[in-house]
């Protein structure tokens, strides 16, 4: 088939699916209308339970078991990266690899490490902000969790890496992902034995819109945001260590 | 559709072509961040602020950071091979 042909043929086929785009769109509601019955039921479930922010609700009260499963994955995929990077090197070079990459490291911009070092305390707030408000206003575990591994790469683009060293001993990343795992599937087991169903709600719920309210709502969202937090963490260091072990 | 909402398309449209269109990996990775950026924009208006904040993360933390990592891997291989 020459060129020219294939490039028809590309073409024809493009435009024959942009058209069907565009029907598929014209056709769809107008955003927000008509409310589905979901809507509705969904906002009465999670208020009922003192949850203020609705996604949250359905994330880790009504659909617990759902985000269960989603915080295995992330666990599982970690572990399973962090296996594949070490076996490729031996013990102890890592640390001689950072070590020449902090010398190195000395002649990075002032402005770059200026910089980083400043952003790190308040991405650290900001982090332990949306993770502990994932129940009253947008956010969560997940983002916050992500939010707080966020401040350990800023520690790294300030070119501290022996002190990033130092504030993540793999040791304690490591323990804070398989707790903040373990805690969710105990908030799991801990409704069957209290309320007689997995993921039921048995704290006590509280008024909407305080700090402590949603029963296991806001605990939910702790233990994510630690796990996430440990899970980004390793999975950004054993690359890192990879990157850095090339460097000699 | 809202005025709000069509300028927020029309970003998430311009940014994503600027990152088919843009060839070499590291400045791909910085434009798609952008794209990243302007889809959680998107979401916002569209009612969505619990998407826009994972969307926001996941765009320009944790992707970026992983992919240019590896490429960072990989440059170094390459110096090792010449």
């Amino acid at each position: 088939m020459s060129p020219a042909v294939r490039r028809a043929l590309g073409l024809a086929a493009l435009v024959a699916l942009g058209g069907l785009c565009a029907w598929a769109v014209a056709g769809l509601p107008d955003f927000g209308h008509p409310r589905g019955p979901y809507a509705t039921a969904a906002v009465r479930a999670s208020l009922r339970h003192q949850v203020n922010a609705t996604v949250g609700g359905v994330t880790f009260d009504v659909r617990g078991i759902d985000t269960l499963g989603e915080e295995l994955i992330l666990f599982c995929a970690a572990i399973g990266a962090t296996l594949l990077l070490r076996a490729q090197r031996a013990e102890g070079q890592a640390q001689a690899a950072v070590e020449r990459h902090e010398e190195a490291r000395e002649q990075a911009p002032g402005s770059l490490r200026g910089l980083g070092a400043a952003l790190v305390g308040p991405v650290l707030v900001l982090g332990a902000y949306v993770l502990a408000h994932g129940h009253l206003t947008p956010g969560g575990g997940f983002q916050g969790g992500i939010i707080l591994a966020a401040a350990l790469v800023l520690v790294y683009a300030a070119g501290q890496i022996v002190a990033l060293e130092r504030v993540r001993p793999v040791d304690l990343v490591e323990v804070s992902e398989a707790a903040g795992a373990a805690a969710y599937v105990l908030m799991a087991v801990g409704g069957l034995v209290f309320a007689g169903a997995t993921m039921a709600n048995f704290l006590p719920y509280g008024q909407a819109g305080m700090l402590l309210s949603g029963g296991t709502v806001p605990v939910l969202n702790v233990a994510v945001g630690v796990e996430v937090a440990g899970a980004i963490t390793l999975i950004v260091t054993e690359f890192l260590d990879q990157a850095l072990l090339r460097r000699a | 559709m809202t005025a709000l909402t069509l300028v927020a398309l029309a970003g998430v449209a311009v940014t994503g072509t600027l990152t088919v269109l843009t060839r070499k990996p590291p400045r791909q990775l910085v434009v798609a961040g952008f794209f990243g950026l302007n889809l959680a924009i998107l979401f916002f208006v569209l009612g969505a602020p619990d998407v826009a904040l994972s969307q926001i993360v996941v765009s320009t933390v944790a992707l970026p950071l992983m992919a240019l990592l590896t490429l960072a891997r990989f440059a170094r291989d390459e110096e090792e091979d010449e």
